[in-house]
């Protein structure tokens, strides 16, 4: 502990920057942290960029906040561009011409995009690709493009042709190497990534040395090629590679590279004693590392060293693995097999587009390098290998061979060594995840948030969560998921039973596998299972004592015990009949009206016994009942769509009425809602629901497990530009598949987050069928679609179960005099207990007994 | 131990009742809510007071019948209150999610096919 306290400037707030002011935070010191950002905001998350487009908010990719800053008492500015260092006097200066003092500098400035100096790259829609600000750009002016050429078919250069792709452009990569990912990637694996991503739409030129950029004929420019060939674009991204931001050390003699970057030593010190570099700006052992696990590294390495820890860099992994529009790529290592002696073993698979190779060391021995393209699954075992020099099997081949019966089994998470690290965005070792276990944390989450292992790329979830389950093994920790006391099962296990045994009734289900009576908890469950399952009329006999009460009574209980009454007004279409007679009705039967969020009708403040005669009504005119009470579809929200709306490119609201329609009834763990929106501008809300729908110029683009509510959560992207048909068969599917799968009360949102393999699992199993079960969700989901009968239409036709809607067995006339309402806003409202007590009260209605007498 | 001045009033017959679920009864102007629990050939009726004293309305009739077993206690039979999901014993009328509230129990029974209930005279 010093006792003074020392003055830390970091100049950058890029995600090592910020990874820095957290590292020196945790150190045991006393020290005043400033940051000096250049950009307009605070640092935010690069590595997953590209997700811009795909809906995430500047906000959603941020990885801190001004509040966040502020509680942990850093001082911060923002569009704080440094201009001058002064090393003697320690103090910098920004554009502005605000000076600040330091005892420590850290330079984090990060790198800048390199633009190869080709005459005319200096043009309205020439853009690069690395802040928000680069983004907002190139949305504009993709607005305003068919056509988007990305120069570079590196690692950032395939995003954002990705990002152009999916602005909607015809998109092109041109590369001066003879092929693509040339540093992670071998030849062969550069060919197969070419033809994968040609096959989604991205024509690749390989080999094309741009020389000039000049008017076009067809499109804004043409690009002409050293080869006598051109290219006619409307927008050209630079993505050729990074450059260290080394400008104010070159200044102000910091030393740097000859090739650029600032010199640093093992401890990220640079030549002058008080000023470190980290990140992308600094060169180590002549080699700049454009990862961002390094970068943190070097983070972790200067906070270390400035509270006098012993933490060296001693160079990085740069191995990688990553989903380039769509295809799956890896690399660790010695990609190349340039190692003497080194020996390599492939597998190609060209019908399904995969290439797998391992290099090994003379002795076969040790794991060197990898490449995977198309099938990644294997990179997670591979990378331990070659990161903790784990002895080899003896054919290494079965490493990378399809699974047959005599493969080599996968490394488990028994076979690390406490040194294996587990997480190499934030350093996490096996022994960390152990040591966190060891002090307490017993589950996934806590483990997560006291290590932060699998809160930087993610990359490691799988393995992480292996780690866990295995050392909670150990311990005799058998995670208890039994749905309550009465059965030993969870729900997806109960699912299961219910299925393949054919059960058809809880009582037979708890005779078979359960004890007790059940309770509150597993009856609705399985009720729930049974109704997706069999979609038996829930009232049924047999199963009327599962039902919540807002089953029971088809009606959503309000606090004073009277209900709801909530009609399907699919899509939110009604004609001016329907809504007289809804206007009618709950005129006749004095019910609160109000216009819920669901584009319908809620009528409030109906009493039990009156519930028949009010749907019978309703059910005369037309309507049938909208589920507002059940855990099953809601609604299908929809803005107007093409027919009235000028920017409209599909029928939203037909869409809506048919798949509002399709799924109307489907019991699931909780309720669902959706949405069809029917252009870009998403009025419709879609991406804020369980299942979202917007309609592009071809078709549909899908997004799943969205949520508003409590815990708002932004849908996922699932499939764009698909047909109707697909549409229904995917959602068939996903909808199925959650049914199947989820927890008691879990929403598709939460099962999403919980799903292991989150959204590119459900990708497999839904699109490509990598269970084998889509005909069998599809098939369940048919049979729900055609055994649906509107309950209320049911239960009124059938004289047990209108028994049900008695307040009093023994006394048919006598209505619940605790429902009292008052009069507010010319409309009636509960009263509440106080005016209950005074007695000045308007006296309720006695509709229900005329009409029982009628 | 049913007292001596016990009152049996008739309320209404068993096939008014639901298995396993729950229906209301006036009784002298109070409402009381009736259960009817069967397991295998077994059947009983237990009665408490239909209100409920933590969500302040006449509802617990509609709630669902658990069997609830804790380490020390004999299995016991509950309803969870359909408004906040706290669950009221059927035999004591003890809430066990809330040790301060309680309900009234009723004792009831069948008689050739009538549900009884004793209230005090």
């Amino acid at each position: 502990m010093q006792a003074s306290t020392m003055k830390v400037l970091v100049v950058g707030n890029g995600m090592v920057g910020h990874h820095f002011v957290e590292q020196i935070l945790e150190q045991d010191m006393n020290v005043e942290v400033t940051v000096l950002s250049a950009e307009p905001r605070l640092a935010y998350d690069r590595v997953h960029l590209s997700e811009y487009f795909t809906g995430k908010t500047a906000d959603d990719l941020s990885l801190t906040s001004a509040e966040h800053y502020e509680k942990l008492g850093v001082n911060f500015h923002v569009n704080a561009k440094v201009s001058h260092i002064d090393k003697q006097a320690k103090t910098v200066k920004t554009e502005a011409g605000d000076v600040y003092a330091y005892d420590k500098l850290v330079l984090a400035a990060g790198s800048f995009p390199f633009v190869p100096p080709i005459p005319g790259n200096d043009q309205e829609h020439c853009l690069v690709y690395r802040t928000i600000e680069d983004l907002e750009q190139i949305e504009a002016s993709s607005k305003q493009s068919k056509v988007g050429v990305v120069v570079g078919g590196g690692l950032l250069g395939l995003e954002a042709a990705n990002a152009l792709k999916q602005a909607g452009l015809e998109t092109h990569v041109v590369e001066f190497a003879p092929q693509l990912m040339a540093v992670q990637v071998d030849q062969v694996g550069g060919q197969l990534l070419k033809s994968k991503i040609e096959e989604l739409g991205v024509q690749v030129h390989t080999e094309k040395a741009t020389q000039e950029i000049v008017s076009g004929d067809t499109s804004r420019y043409k690009m002409k090629f050293a080869d006598g060939s051109d290219l006619e674009t409307d927008m050209i991204l630079f993505s050729a590679g990074i450059r260290p931001e080394d400008g104010l050390a070159r200044e102000f003699d910091i030393d740097v590279g000859p090739r650029g970057g600032i010199v640093i030593d093992d401890n990220c010190l640079t030549s002058d004693p008080n000023i470190y570099a980290i990140g992308e700006c600094a060169l180590w052992n002549n080699f700049i590392f454009g990862l961002v696990a390094p970068g943190y590294t070097m983070a972790r390495v200067a906070a270390s060293h400035l509270a006098e820890g012993d933490l060296k860099f001693e160079g990085a992994d740069m191995s990688t693995k990553l989903k380039l529009m769509g295809v799956d790529v890896g690399s660790i290592g010695d990609a190349h097999a340039r190692t003497v002696g080194a020996l390599s073993y492939t597998y190609e698979n060209q019908p399904e587009g995969v290439y797998k190779k391992i290099v090994v060391d003379a002795d076969k021995k040790l794991l060197i390098g990898a490449v995977l393209i198309g099938d990644t699954s294997d990179y997670d075992t591979l990378l331990q290998y070659a990161l903790n020099g784990i002895d080899l099997p003896e054919k290494p081949e079965s490493l990378i061979l399809p699974s047959t019966s005599d493969a080599a089994p996968a490394l488990g998470a028994d076979a690390l060594p406490a040194t294996a690290t587990v997480c190499s965005c934030h350093n996490v070792s096996k022994g960390d995840i152990v040591d966190a276990m060891d002090a307490g944390n017993c589950d996934l989450g806590s483990v997560k948030s006291c290590t932060k292992a699998s809160t930087g790329c993610g990359g490691c979830a799988a393995l992480l969560k292996n780690v866990v389950d295995s050392e909670l093994e150990k311990r005799g920790v058998e995670v208890n998921k039994d749905i309550c006391e009465h059965f030993a099962y969870s729900r997806q296990e109960l699912f299961h039973i219910i299925k393949v045994e054919e059960i058809k009734s809880f009582d037979a289900l708890l005779e078979k596998h359960g004890r007790g009576i059940g309770c509150e908890i597993c009856k609705p469950a399985v009720g729930s299972i049974l109704a997706s399952v069999w979609n038996d009329f829930v009232l049924q006999k047999e199963h009327v004592k599962l039902q919540d009460t807002n089953d029971t009574y088809l009606g959503n209980m309000q606090k004073d015990g009277s209900y709801s009454v909530v009609p399907r007004i699919a899509g939110g279409e009604i004609t001016p009949d329907k809504l007289i007679v809804l206007g009618q009705v709950a005129k006749k039967y004095n019910l609160y009206a109000k216009i819920t969020g669901g584009q319908r009708v809620d009528l409030f403040g109906a009493r039990v016994e009156q519930l028949p005669f009010i749907w019978e009504e309703l059910i005369a005119a037309g309507f049938e009942t909208g589920h507002a009470y059940a855990k099953a579809l809601r609604t299908v929200k929809s803005c107007v769509g093409s027919t009235w709306c000028r920017y409209g490119v599909q029928d939203s609201v037909g869409a809506a009425i048919d798949i509002e329609n399709r799924y109307k009834g489907l019991r699931a763990p909780h309720k669902m809602k959706m949405a069809v929106s029917g252009c870009t501008r998403e009025c419709a809300e879609a991406q804020s629901k369980d299942i979202g729908i917007i309609a592009t110029e071809k078709g549909w683009n899908l997004y799943v497990c969205g949520n508003g509510g409590m815990k708002p959560r932004h849908a996922d992207l699932f499939a764009t530009d698909i047909d109707t048909e697909t549409l229904i068969k995917y959602i068939d599917r996903v909808l199925m598949f959650y049914v199947r799968t989820a927890d008691r009360l879990q929403r598709t949102s939460t099962w999403m987050e919980n799903l292991e393999g989150g959204l590119e699992y459900l990708k497999q199993v839904v699109i490509e069928d990598s269970l084998g079960i889509c005909a069998e969700l599809e098939a369940q989901m048919q049979h729900v679609v055609d055994t649906y009968q509107c309950e209320w239409k049911t239960a009124v036709e059938n004289e047990e179960s209108r028994k049900r809607f008695r307040q009093f067995v023994n006394a048919a006339d006598a209505t619940d005099p605790n429902i009292v309402f008052v009069q507010e806003r010319d409309q009636i409202r509960p009263a509440t207990e106080q005016e209950k007590q005074s007695g000045d009260l308007i006296a309720t209605d006695k509709v229900l007994a005329e009409d029982a007498l009628a | 131990m049913m007292s001596s001045n016990e009152n049996w009033v008739s309320i209404c017959q068993t096939n008014d009742l639901v298995d396993n679920s729950g229906v209301c009864a006036l009784v002298n102007g109070e409402q009381v809510a009736l259960f009817k629990l069967t397991q295998g050939e077994q059947e009983q009726v237990l009665a408490i007071s239909n209100f409920d004293p933590i969500g302040k309305a006449n509802v617990l009739y509609r709630g669902l019948i658990c069997s609830v077993s804790g380490e020390d206690t004999p299995l016991r039979y509950v309803v969870a209150s359909p408004l906040y999901k706290q669950r009221f014993c059927l035999t004591t009328g003890e809430c066990i999610d809330d040790p301060e509230q309680s309900v009234s129990v009723f004792p009831a029974r069948i008689v050739d096919e009538m549900v009884q209930l004793s209230v005090a005279s």
